[in-house]
């Protein structure tokens, strides 16, 4: 059976606050339409993986390749453009700007200038908002301003926002933080068919919930890889339940 | 008194409603541009004339701040730099003709607004707000003291100009004429900044103003996007001078400086910081209640000081600026995509979608 190409690996990677190693020669490598959970206990530095595959910081050592070109050192907007994106931790919507407008922000994002002012766009990406309005269970709110949607649909939202660039690769950051169970549930349903158009890190807490949705699974803990594989192999491993009976 | 404030809030009810007071208030300055000089006296034509030049000024402004969320204190500087370069063209060179006016102060605004931009805006890292205060009011500071020492320009005393402006062989004189071309050019700036701003460029925008950064990781060079916007203020404050030296046959190092651009600020935030129109209400505002104060002989002496107390008022208490009592944030910002003419019809149809979904999936 031939490999697939993997579409983002991670080699050496650290980062060092002050003193603190939040990553220490992480490895990861991720397969082009899989879904990749990150788990560890908190403070394991899952967001600051997240972040430096994102360009929100740079890391100290290691580098990165994305689609086969090293972008350890590209800025964020650059990054974006190649189809990489990030769901930040704390959610980061506009949210003075109707949820439309949210979904509209993030879809023009690779035109001129030009196109922008002369508003060219707007009118021909109607209908593929409103169908990721419906999918994503937000077209109710459409015209409402997103600072006014209850947590979990901020979340839907930019998960929306993301989506709807159609993305290489999606990076999630505890997508379902504060959700109710029904609503995390949902978010699986969610996600589930975007497994054909994009690739997805996704970090979590619960790992009932990441098993069911993920192919592979990487454990960090205090910076370092503890384990990587398949569901299986992660749920089998002896290490990781150490850690995750001892500390969660 | 209860029946009035009840009908006045009724009002105000209908036209939130609506979600169209801004529409309004700028069909009725309109209006009233079109018609003022129609029933005051040349004497105030020209003084409303140069609040009209000064409002090219305030809007400048507003394009940085209340739009890009650029803190600058740099508008006096290109609207001097206008002023001066006009009048060293109709000084040295005779030169004083409208149609290169214009352009000579676009072009000067433009030009000195990039190289701040560039200094200030496109490092390497994003500025702090406090950076570009500080950077701009530096600009604007040794502008003013560099033309006051420099007696080419005129020194302390700064620059006349003798002739009045042409257009052709023709001689436009402060007055009709001349308020009815500043109120041209006026309307067409306000125009084009409209459509900027309500555009999609303008979505940009009212992304950079609420979350710069997460609109990196959307993809969008905010940097370069803010120091476009800001040479086109530059060359609006630029316009904008290079008319007042015309009109007021005069510029002087106290155009140039730090005293311009803070009233630039102050126009924007008392009329109304974060829409266009706001900041032309702010001009109108501020220089008739100094007119009207100091031509009072009972003030006369002390009427800075009642001008100072009552911005001072409007800028604590009613932060969001005199257009506030009538315009709510939420229409300040506004809306973008089409959402708003197709809104109901295609959400009747996708409600209509999602039960045909339920039914199947049930
Ligand atoms: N900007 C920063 N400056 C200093 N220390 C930081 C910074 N960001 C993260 N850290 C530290 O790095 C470590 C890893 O943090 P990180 O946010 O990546 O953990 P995490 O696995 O995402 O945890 P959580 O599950 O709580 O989100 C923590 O000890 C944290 O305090
Ligand atoms: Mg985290």
């Amino acid at each position: 059976m031939k490999k697939k190409m993997s579409l983002l690996e991670v080699n050496q990677v650290s980062k060092y606050f002050g003193v603190l190693k939040a990553l220490d020669s992480v490895n990861i490598s991720v397969q082009e339409n899989t879904f990749h959970g990150l788990i560890g206990p908190n403070g394991s530095g899952k967001s600051t993986l997240l972040k430096a595959i994102a360009g929100d910081h740079y890391p100290d050592e290691g580098n990165i390749k994305f689609n086969g070109n090293d972008i350890t050192k590209d800025s964020p907007e650059v990054r974006a453009q190649n189809g990489l994106n990030l769901k930040f931790q704390i959610t980061a919507i506009f949210p003075e700007l109707s949820v439309y407008d949210n979904i509209l922000l993030s879809l023009q994002s690779p035109e001129s200038f030009w196109k922008l002012v002369l508003s060219k766009s707007r009118t021909s990406y109607h209908d593929r908002i409103m169908d990721t309005l419906v999918r994503f269970k937000l077209v109710d709110r459409a015209s409402s301003l997103a600072g006014e949607l209850s947590h979990g649909l901020q979340q839907w939202l930019e998960i929306a926002m993301a989506v709807i660039r159609k993305p290489k690769l999606l990076l999630l950051d505890e997508p379902t933080g504060g959700m109710s169970p029904e609503e995390r549930r949902t978010t699986g349903e969610l996600l589930l068919p975007i497994k054909k158009e994009c690739t997805l890190i996704i970090v979590e807490h619960d790992l009932e919930w990441i098993k069911d949705i993920c192919d592979n699974l990487t454990v960090l803990d205090q910076g370092k890889v503890l384990d990587d594989g398949t569901v299986k192999h992660i749920e089998a491993s002896q290490r990781v339940k150490e850690v995750y009976t001892s500390r969660v | 008194m209860l029946q009035i404030i009840n009908k006045i809030s009724f009002f105000k009810a209908i036209l939130h409603k609506q979600g169209r007071v801004i529409p309004i208030v700028e069909i009725l300055l309109l209006i009233l541009l079109v018609i003022t000089p129609l029933f005051v006296g040349d004497y105030l034509t020209v003084i409303i004339t140069r609040m009209l030049i000064l409002g090219l000024l305030a809007i400048s402004f507003e394009l940085c701040w209340g739009y890009s969320g650029i803190m600058t204190f740099g508008q006096g500087l290109f609207f001097g730099m206008g002023g001066y370069a006009v009048a060293l063209f109709a000084n040295k060179a005779d030169f004083l003709q409208l149609w290169g006016v214009v352009p000579i102060g676009l072009i000067v605004g433009a030009c000195a607004s990039f190289l701040v931009a560039w200094l200030l805006l496109l490092g390497k890292r994003p500025p702090e707000l406090i950076f570009l205060a500080l950077g701009t009011l530096t600009f604007a500071y040794a502008a003013e003291r560099l033309v006051a020492g420099w007696y080419w320009v005129g020194g302390g005393n700064g620059m006349s100009i003798f002739e009045y402006l042409r257009i052709g062989s023709f001689e436009v004189e402060p007055g009709r004429l001349f308020y009815y071309i500043v109120a041209t050019i006026l309307l067409l700036v306000y125009l084009a900044c409209r459509l900027l701003v309500r555009s999609q460029f303008g979505l940009v925008l009212a992304g950079t103003r609420q979350n710069e950064k997460r609109l990196a990781f959307l993809g969008y060079k905010v940097q370069k996007f803010k120091a476009l916007v800001f040479c086109f203020a530059g060359a609006i404050a630029g316009l904008g001078g290079s008319l007042y030296a015309h009109h007021e046959g005069f510029i002087g190092p106290g155009n140039v400086g730090i005293g311009i651009s803070t009233m630039a600020v102050l126009y924007a935030l008392f009329g109304g910081a974060g829409s266009l129109i706001g900041p032309i209400i702010g001009v109108i505002a501020i220089e008739s209640i100094s007119f009207t104060l100091s031509d009072i002989d009972a003030v006369r002496g002390y009427w800075p000081i009642i001008l100072g107390v009552i911005l001072l008022l409007v800028v604590t208490f009613k932060q969001d600026g005199l257009l506030g009592f009538v315009v709510t944030q939420r229409e300040r910002i506004g809306s973008f995509g089409i959402i708003k003419s197709t809104e109901s019809k295609s959400l009747e149809n996708l409600h209509s979608l999602k039960n045909e979904k339920k039914d199947v999936s049930s």
